[in-house]
């Protein structure tokens, strides 16, 4: 796999908030909501980030998109370090990495019609002449299966699952090669969800382009992702394609992820071995010493609560951070 | 539970059976001494179901002394017994601590042990687990799957998860736009479903088990707009084997075979239909 093959290459990163007190706002605790992690993503290729609350996946998304100054650690997109670039090349980049939304109510500007939301980047962006606007609009429109008339109604007019769309379409809009999806589906009835899965696999195969996709529904990012990162606590526990995830999980954590997911078939379902977690996910400000889910473990050895296990190779590209594999 | 607050909600008809009673026709006092008792409810959201400025032995203790008579020390004791029951570590301890001060997930273990509390034959928890890591979803169902069989409560589980339904659920029940379209045990409605709706549902939901690149099957078009539904069947804008009839009657509810009742004029022929489109 050549090196000119990677889209997106984060490194080391880290991303912590910090906690204040006092009249004066003192520094006293850090949030590690992303406490040094890395990995690839090819062209054209689809990386799902898996975890559940506080794990740092989200904040790993706009960490990428430079939504926020990381704390530590380097993301390199299409080669370039972004941490270094600013202003006017900046803008250029960000044209390049979009985001979809995970709350199609909150995401939509309302008081923007449909068609001026999804225009905005475009001409943010300077991607049109006047005359070729309304077209390109509806077009976009079109991509996401709704009606050119739609253009002129409100976000309040459409329902989540057509909201959605218009988040995506906006995404399209400044005609990206990276969109970065943070729970696109998790805020849409369960008949809509498919639909939308549906169609961003679509799109992805007709303009090539490459995924991040965030969410904490292990079926649905099975589904559309070539490979799988498992976060928790702020750290990697496992990457690998999503047939071996599920075929294969090495880290205790990932199998207990997959075991605690319910497979809509009784038959299926009521036959596979359940593994149950003790306890709550920690808080990111007080991290456990060593490996983070070392408390939770059903493996822990005493090395694991004093050193932090590596993310290394088990074989084949797949990578675990466990002392016990 | 009659919680619907009027206005703007009213009971317009039917009969809710409990205990042999009609609970529409009971007075708001009785209902009162079923309510939190007899039936008792899960909410969605612990953290706006429980009182944030109550200590949760005050909130657990409440139940027991207004339900199960008990004073102030013997109900003191059974919260804290109860916070045991549903894996509060601590709980002698946290008994005294504010709701805020737990996860999400332990707050919906306090709202289960309330539940709980006086014994209720019924169960009725309203999703349960949309609001929390799935981890701690499979926690709290053991939870109550294991106390429903210790204590034989019945349970009735309101939820769009169709793996939850699958995994710990006896009976399904399938609504849409305010009817039931199809009843029948787990296994049957997802070995064999009958209705459209209940067949769409099933095949678009992702599946880890399943290879990946199996296309979902969607169902078009929108969920139902309750102020104005179709003539018909309230499901006809969306079927695809919608035939005249459904646009101008409303279907009943069936029995299709023992124990399997469905809300559809093609459900005899469905199957053959869905062979067709394969070809």
């Amino acid at each position: 796999m050549a090196t000119n093959d990677v889209l997106v290459d984060v490194q080391d990163l880290v991303m912590w908030f910090p906690v204040t007190a006092g009249v004066m706002r003192k520094r006293v605790a850090d949030v590690k909501a992303v406490d040094g992690i890395s990995f690839t993503i090819r062209k054209g290729e689809t990386l799902g980030l898996v975890g559940e609350s506080g794990c740092g996946k989200t904040t790993t998304g706009r960490c990428i998109l430079q939504l926020y100054d990381a704390t530590g650690g380097k993301v390199f997109f299409e080669g370039k370090d972004l941490t270094k670039i600013k202003g006017e090349e900046m803008r250029g980049m960000r044209r390049n990495m979009q985001l979809i939304f995970q709350d199609p109510y909150a995401s939509l500007n309302p008081r923007m019609t449909a068609g001026d939301i999804i225009g905005e980047p475009m001409v943010v962006h300077n991607l049109v002449k006047g005359s070729e606007y309304k077209e390109q609009v509806t077009e976009c429109l079109k991509m996401v299966e709704l009606e050119p008339y739609m253009t002129v109604r409100y976000p309040h007019e459409f329902s989540g699952g057509q909201r959605q769309r218009i988040g995506i379409a906006r995404a399209l809009a400044a005609r990206p090669s990276f969109i970065v999806a943070d729970e696109p589906v998790s805020a849409l009835d369960v008949s809509i969800q498919a639909q939308i899965i549906t169609l961003l696999m679509r799109l992805r195969e007709e303009l090539h382009l490459t995924y991040l996709f965030i969410a904490h529904d292990l079926s649905v990012v099975r589904h559309i992702s070539d490979r799988v990162a498992v976060m928790y606590l702020g750290k990697i526990m496992e990457i690998t394609s999503s047939d071996e995830l599920y075929d294969n999980p090495l880290h205790p954590y990932t199998q207990a992820l997959l075991s605690a997911v319910p497979i809509p078939d009784p038959v299926v379902d009521r036959q596979r071995k359940r593994i149950l977690l003790t306890g709550d996910v920690p808080s990111p400000v007080n991290p456990p010493s060593g490996c983070h889910f070392h408390p939770r473990c059903q493996m822990v050895i005493d090395d694991c609560k004093q050193y932090e296990p590596e993310l290394k190779e088990a074989g084949g590209g797949h990578l675990v951070a466990c002392h016990r594999v | 539970m009659r919680l619907i607050p009027y206005p703007p909600g009213v009971i317009v008809g039917g009969e809710v059976i409990f205990g042999g009673r009609d609970l529409l026709k009971v007075d708001e006092e009785e209902m009162r001494h079923i309510r939190g008792n007899q039936i008792a409810m899960i909410f969605q959201e612990p953290t706006t179901s429980l009182n944030p400025v109550l200590t949760v032995r005050r909130q657990l203790s409440e139940a027991l002394e207004l339900h199960r008579g008990l004073d102030k020390e013997a109900s003191s004791e059974e919260a804290v017994k109860l916070l045991q029951l549903v894996g509060i570590p601590d709980a002698e301890t946290r008994a005294g601590d504010y709701p805020y001060q737990f996860s999400g997930g332990m707050q919906q273990r306090i709202m289960i042990a309330m539940a709980l509390s006086c014994n209720p034959a019924l169960l009725i928890a309203d999703e349960p687990t949309t609001s929390v890591d799935v981890t701690v979803q499979a926690q709290l169902l053991e939870i109550i799957d294991n106390l429903r069989s210790q204590f034989g409560t019945a349970v009735i589980v309101i939820t769009h998860n169709l793996g939850v339904v699958a995994r710990y659920v006896d009976r399904v029940n399938v609504m849409y736009a305010g009817n039931l379209v199809e009843t029948a045990s787990t296994e049957v409605i997802y070995g064999h479903p009958m209705h459209p709706y209940t067949v769409g549902l099933i095949a678009s939901v992702p599946r880890l088990d399943l290879p990946r690149h199996r296309k979902l099957s969607v169902i078009e078009g929108l969920p139902p707009n309750l102020a104005r539904l179709p003539t018909g069947c309230a499901f006809n804008p969306r079927c695809r084997f919608a035939i005249s009839r459904c646009f101008e009657e409303k279907p009943e509810l069936v029995e299709i075979e023992p124990d399997h009742l469905a809300a559809c004029f093609r459900s005899q022929e469905l199957y053959e239909l869905l062979d067709k489109e394969k070809e």
